[in-house]
């Protein structure tokens, strides 16, 4: 037919899929080295990234899971101190240690590691939601997830040690101490490996008969655990794996920013992630990526508003609860949307298996 | 000896000051089809979700394969092989039949959450395994031309015959169906009776069934129970049931018999 599935046939090693965004990741890459795209640009890109991991995670809970969860910022919160903390202790002159506890240049090789582990306290932390989720539903489960997000930044807030609400910083200078030994724009890179990730994980969660039993119990909990789904152990997995993302997040948030303080992570954070899952369509990946970007760009437009932006956001969320409750998506993902695109994204899962 | 497959032990259950079930006692041999009948309202349903662990009895003890199963969770129950199927069907009505079918097999998985991540080879493994059964289970039932249907688009009759392959995707040993008649036209309703005594061959298991249906609950059961405000009125063979006048005034106005 077309001359497509004859590429595909020919690099039959290496999926389209993966060749597209290997190019876009060296492209993104290599513009940013030869200067060709300035600062701004790249700091837009990278909110893209963040915020695709945002609404991705959050669409986890909210999507796939049915439940509504109010208060995704918090985790954002926790990954974004712990790994701050941690990065600025193991690689820079500090108020804890005073000297690095490690050779500052090793933040090359640990940088991504003090970022999962940003994520995994984060995932611990979204126990606080998945242990109440096992008795309680709906709206009183929201506004647990509420509570939680309060608990959170008011805890951040009371902690001198972290700045308190004037703000933790410093991490700026382990980015240097990586500069130091190799120029590279790290945090691109690490931004678009953790987003590739992420949304590899997730959907790769979300197909398999296991990850499913979450979105069984979007559709009907007792059905779910009269079929054998351990739907306690499915909570537990989508909350602690949805905050594990937020966290990840956070910890590449406070790195591009170099600097944060607990309001940033506050119900308004929560209330971004509502609005992009939303938009793109609960239990659609592609509508949650689809989404990020689309409102990063949208807030960027709007930056001159200042506050007026929380006039316009939620007034958004208004129209689209009031004419496309679906998202832009609804359940479906863009390759069902537009066919073509499976075939050049979506492997044959039968020639794979 | 005939072998007990489940036995219920002085059942109890209240909701409030609201007694639904009282003192039921009652042993299903295997490979039999029993039924349990009585009025609307008698406690039928209580005791099915008492068996598959919706609720805890108040009173009273279950065994399954001789194993005391009251108290447990409803999916540790499943996975002991009971299936069951609800008055009002319960499918997960937006998720395709497939999936209806392959979720119900979480039971026995084979794999975790890493692997579905790395998607090792025991995860291609185990989901091709289960994907199979999946189908297979589908072609017996006739219905794989529907495996990327959604129940909601699929007509009633219809919907009652996936979610009783559902409940056997569990590979139970005893199958609780709850009112499989209820909304099929009478044309329908034979059908289910072949359908019902098929399945009971094929899959070679024991079926305990709640019906308002006597003409079902007549052509199929070897001795059926009769409950009353959640009490035992009689347990007997078809011809016992129809002639005991109790019966007939615990129906009375209820105009089923
Ligand atoms: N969750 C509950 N909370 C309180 N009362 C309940 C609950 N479930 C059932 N009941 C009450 O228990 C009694 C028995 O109900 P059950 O559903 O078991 O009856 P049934 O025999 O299945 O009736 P039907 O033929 O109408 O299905 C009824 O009076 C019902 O109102
Ligand atoms: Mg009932």
């Amino acid at each position: 037919m077309t001359d497509i599935p004859a590429l595909a046939k020919r690099n039959s090693r290496l999926p389209v899929s993966t060749m597209a965004i290997l190019a876009l990741f060296a492209l993104m890459v290599g513009l940013t080295m030869a200067g060709v795209i300035n600062k701004y640009i790249q700091s837009v890109l990278m909110f893209i990234g963040i915020n695709i991991i945002f609404s991705a995670s959050l669409n986890i809970v909210n999507g796939y899971m049915g439940e509504f969860s109010c208060g995704h910022g918090g985790f954002m919160a926790v990954g974004a101190y712990v790994s701050s903390v941690l990065s600025v202790i193991l690689f820079t002159e500090n108020s804890f240690t005073g000297q690095p506890l490690l050779p500052p240049g090793s933040a090359i090789f640990l940088f991504p590691i003090v970022i999962i582990i940003g994520g995994l306290v984060s995932a611990v932390f979204g126990l606080l939601v998945a242990i109440p989720s096992f008795k309680t539903r709906d709206d009183y489960l929201a506004i647990i997830t509420i509570a939680a997000n309060f608990i959170i930044v008011t805890l951040i807030n009371n902690i001198g040690a972290v700045g308190g609400s004037r703000g933790f910083m410093g991490m700026k200078k382990s980015l240097k101490a990586m500069e130091a030994v190799i120029d590279l724009p790290y945090m691109i890179i690490w931004i678009f490996i953790f987003v590739v990730l992420s949304i590899v994980m997730i959907r790769r969660l979300m197909k398999s008969t296991y990850g499913k039993g979450i979105s069984s119990i979007r559709y009907d909990e007792t059905s779910a655990e009269i079929m054998s789904v351990n739907t306690n152990h499915m909570k537990l997995v989508a909350f602690m794996f949805s905050s594990g993302l937020a966290g990840i997040a956070g910890g590449l948030f406070a790195h591009v920013m170099g600097f944060v303080n607990p309001a940033s992570f506050s119900i308004f954070k929560s209330t971004e992630g509502l609005v992009m899952v939303y938009l793109g369509g609960m239990g659609s990946l592609s509508g949650s990526v689809l989404s990020a970007v689309i409102f990063t760009l949208m807030l960027e437009a709007l930056r001159p508003l200042q506050i007026l932006k929380w006039v316009l956001i939620p007034l958004m969320l208004i129209l689209l609860m009031q004419f496309r409750p679906e998202g832009l998506l609804g359940n479906r993902e863009l390759s069902d949307v537009f066919p073509k695109l499976k075939r050049i994204f979506i492997r044959k899962d039968s020639s794979n298996g | 000896m005939a072998e007990i497959l489940l036995e219920i032990k002085d059942l109890t259950h209240r909701f409030g000051g609201l007694t639904a079930v009282s003192d039921l006692n009652f042993e299903i041999i295997k490979d039999e089809i029993v039924g349990l009948i009585g009025p609307n309202g008698a406690g039928k349903t209580t005791v099915f979700n008492l068996v598959s662990g919706f609720y805890v009895p108040s009173e009273g003890d279950i065994l399954y394969k001789g194993e005391r199963i009251n108290g447990l969770k409803p999916h540790e129950i499943a996975s002991r092989q009971i299936g069951r199927t609800f008055q009002n069907i319960r499918l997960w009505s937006d998720m395709t039949v497939l999936d209806n079918i392959k979720i119900s097999q979480h039971y026995r998985l084979g794999y975790n959450l890493m692997d579905a991540f790395l998607q090792t080879k025991k995860y291609k493994k185990h989901e091709k395994m289960i994907e199979a059964d999946a189908y297979e289970l589908l072609e017996e039932f006739q219905l794989s031309d529907l495996a990327h249907e959604m129940p909601k688009n699929l007509p009633y009759g219809v919907q009652r015959r996936v979610e009783i392959a559902r409940a056997l995707s569990l590979k139970p040993d005893l199958l609780m169906l709850d009112e499989p008649a209820a909304g099929l036209s009478s044309a329908d309703v034979s059908e289910l009776i072949q359908y019902i005594q098929w399945i009971k061959e094929h899959f070679k298991l024991t079926i305990w069934m709640i019906e308002h249906q006597m003409q079902v609950i007549m052509s199929l059961c070897s001795r059926i129970k009769v409950v009353d405000f959640g009490k035992e009125l009689l347990t007997g063979t078809a011809e016992e049931v129809r002639n005991s006048p109790e019966v007939i005034k615990a129906y009375l106005g209820d105009g089923e018999i």
